[in-house]
């Protein structure tokens, strides 16, 4: 989106198509998206070197695609809402709450009022819906605050963040803990069982690829009706192969290739994961082929602006809010099915890990800049870090520190990259390279 | 609609606006006709940009009428004023820089396929037509705004508002941020536009921006009008002496 190219096929310089800054270019591929990818295999090599190849395992990574699942789906939301300039503090108690109101739906509320137990079929439908519901109407609350109050989104965040977890013990059970849960919503959190298998596994990916292709020939298509440029032909298949081999790969390599401590029968694509990718999915349509993300990003641009175009820039910001609330929801649920608990102290700091996915996912505080599958990359980055370093026997307060450290070198690395400021780029990712790798040895047992 | 076609394109009729205690806009008549240029000029506060604004819709006048093509319309906000075919280009020319010129040019009236997503390539092939006529060179249409110089950014602004039909153009110191060669691009295009039949008002500082586009130039002075003169019959100096001093030209005084 961010590459120059002739609009005009009769434009378009023939005698430099065979540079490789031209081609790049041309493939209009996400370079800072491409950056990341790269930066993340170098996490996952030096780990798998550090470990003595015990990083790059199925069960590794199949473990590591779940931890990442919850963060990643807060995140993709938490990226539309720094995008239009604003924070939310509240999600990690918002998710806590609402963990523990859809456990007191299905473990007392459902019971007490219908006479029904556990395990009837719809059960874990009522739970999490009441608990989207509730999300969406908490999100309305602070959005409207926000949009229509003229309250900083940083105050009001900060208050839910208080309210939120202090709610948790006003909800009847006193902040007992809750469980077991249903057993079907248990499958919401991963587990051997809530998880896809071989057959159904093969299946999405085939569905994936499928969507890829139809996606890549659909856009190809519409660009020559309107006789804009298209890309080379050899360049969109070459992208829809790569993106198919990777999608196979890894549900062969890593899902499949896990196979259940429990029976030994491959586990398959874990339910959060595949809660991840649709959540993924949804949001980035909703962020770049509806108005709303369209106005999302304009707001973040220039708020004036997008005012006198005749937006409604309230109403946007409050459907930011919103969506939050809806993915923090889905996370609460992912978290508590995981757990087969409720527990008061879920999701404490996770705003702070939603908010550093989505930063080093390169979203800019500034306003404007920021993508969803850049978040979700986020998520999976601190994760990798996070398991890399219990794999080497690193304590917490150490695993932070790196985390830390990685955070704002990322975000120092994206704006020289933005400055075209080579040597700071070259600077900021020694010292952050070197100030990791000194903690790391240093604090390994 | 029938329009009458005796009667100017805009009539702005006894308008005033006051903020507080200030008469920003004290009782001023201006009129634009189709393929016309009228300057509107004064030092700062004469109130040339409040009394624009109330035709753009960002601030209603208190009292007054405004007529287009001789009917009176109630301008209260700036979606009653696009209906009435009137479009502001901004000084700070209200783009969004993070976002490519087809999303800016149609920001806020998106083309959408049956399903109601965003038609990109709709919004591009539209932007890349109107571009033509305006800015041939312009190929630049996946880049962000950002990017782009100044003038290219001044033919986006112009593209958002020519491409829904715009029959007034509000331009607020259009060439102020651009170096020579931008400033004489936006110039033809002004010219351009003129030729097309669009009426155009322009309000400036630059007495040579007013004097080279202009037919016709308003004065104001302390949210008073002190008088629309024919480019053709005054004096750069004269103009200047109704801009600081308030003193209208002898006999030189146009409608």
């Amino acid at each position: 989106m961010n590459q120059t190219t002739p609009a005009d096929r009769t434009a378009a310089p023939p005698t430099e198509r065979r540079t490789w800054r031209s081609l790049v270019a041309s493939s209009e591929v996400d370079t800072r998206l491409a950056g990341m990818v790269a930066a993340l295999l170098a996490i996952w090599l030096i780990f798998h070197a550090l470990t003595g190849g015990g990083f790059l395992t199925s069960r590794n990574l199949w473990n590591l695609s779940v931890q990442s699942a919850s963060i990643a789906i807060m995140a993709t939301g938490m990226v539309l809402i720094i995008v239009s300039r604003n924070i939310d503090l509240s999600v990690g108690s918002l998710l806590g709450f609402l963990g523990y109101a859809m456990a007191v739906v299905q473990a007392h509320w459902i019971p007490e009022t219908f006479g029904f137990g556990f395990d009837r079929p719809f059960t874990w439908v009522v739970a999490l819906a009441v608990g989207i519901v509730l999300g969406a109407a908490i999100g309305a609350v602070q959005g409207a605050v926000v949009a229509y109050g003229g309250v900083p989104a940083f105050i009001v965040t900060l208050g839910g963040f208080l309210v939120w977890r202090g709610l948790i013990f006003r909800m009847g059970e006193q902040g007992k803990t809750i469980s077991p849960l249903d057993s079907t919503f248990q499958l919401l959190g991963g587990g051997p069982d809530g998880s896809l298998g071989a057959t159904r596994s093969w299946l999405l990916g085939a569905i994936a690829c499928a969507g890829v292709v139809v996606s890549v020939w659909l856009s190809r298509r519409r660009r020559r009706r309107y006789d804009l440029a298209t890309r080379p032909m050899a360049i969109d298949v070459g992208i829809a192969l790569v993106a198919c081999a990777a999608i196979l790969v890894g549900i062969g390599l890593v899902a499949v290739g896990y196979e259940s401590p429990i029976d030994g029968s491959p586990t398959g694509v874990a339910n959060p994961v595949v809660i991840l990718i649709l959540v993924t999915l949804v949001v980035t349509y909703l962020a770049r082929r509806r108005r709303f993300g369209r106005y999302v990003y304009a707001i973040g641009g220039n708020p004036e602006a997008a005012e006198l175009g005749g937006i409604n820039t309230r109403r946007t910001i409050m459907m930011t809010f919103v969506l939050m609330g809806v993915l923090c929801a889905v996370a609460g649920a992912v978290q508590t099915a995981r757990l087969n608990a409720a527990v008061t102290n879920l999701g404490i700091q996770n705003e702070l890990d939603v908010i550093s996915a989505a930063v080093i996912g390169g979203t800019s505080f500034a306003g404007g800049i920021g993508t969803i599958s850049g978040a979700v990359l986020g998520a999976v980055i601190m994760q990798s870090l996070r398991s890399g370093m219990v794999l080497l026997r690193i304590d917490s307060p150490s695993q932070d520190i790196v985390v830390g450290v990685v955070l704002v070198t990322s975000v120092a690395i994206d704006a020289s990259l933005r400055r075209r400021d080579r040597r700071a780029v070259v600077t900021a990712l020694l010292v952050g390279l070197a100030v990791a790798a000194l903690i790391i040895q240093t604090g390994r047992q | 609609m029938s329009i009458a076609h005796d009667a100017p394109l805009v009539e702005m009729r006894d308008i005033r606006v006051s903020f507080g205690g200030l008469h920003a806009v004290d009782g001023v008549t201006v009129t634009l006709r189709a393929g016309e240029v009228v300057a509107v000029v004064g030092g700062n506060g004469a109130g040339k940009s409040t009394l624009m604004h109330t035709l753009a819709g960002a601030h209603p006048a208190d009292s007054g009428q405004i007529l287009i093509h001789g009917a009176p319309v109630t301008i209260a906000n700036p979606r009653d004023a696009r209906i009435h075919g009137v479009e502001v280009i901004y000084q700070r020319l209200a783009l969004a820089d993070n976002i490519d010129a087809a999303a800016n040019v149609f920001l806020g009236r998106e083309l959408r396929t049956r399903s109601g997503a965003l038609d990109d390539s709709a919004m591009a092939s539209a932007t890349r037509d109107v571009m033509k006529r305006l800015n041939p060179r312009f190929t630049n249409l996946k880049t962000a705004v950002r990017s782009l110089s100044g003038g290219q950014r001044q033919s986006v602004a112009i593209a958002r508002a020519v491409h829904f039909n715009a029959k007034i153009l509000i331009m607020d110191e259009p060439t102020a941020a651009l170096g020579p060669a931008e400033t004489a691009q936006v110039r033809d295009l002004i010219g351009q536009l003129k030729a097309e039949g669009l009426g155009i008002f322009l309000i400036s500082h630059d007495i040579h921006d007013v004097f080279d586009l202009a037919d016709r130039i308003s004065v104001m002075m302390q949210g008073r009008l002190v008088g629309t003169v024919d480019k053709h019959a005054v004096t750069k100096d004269e103009v200047l002496a109704m801009i600081i001093m308030g003193t209208r030209p002898g006999g030189a005084a146009a409608r």
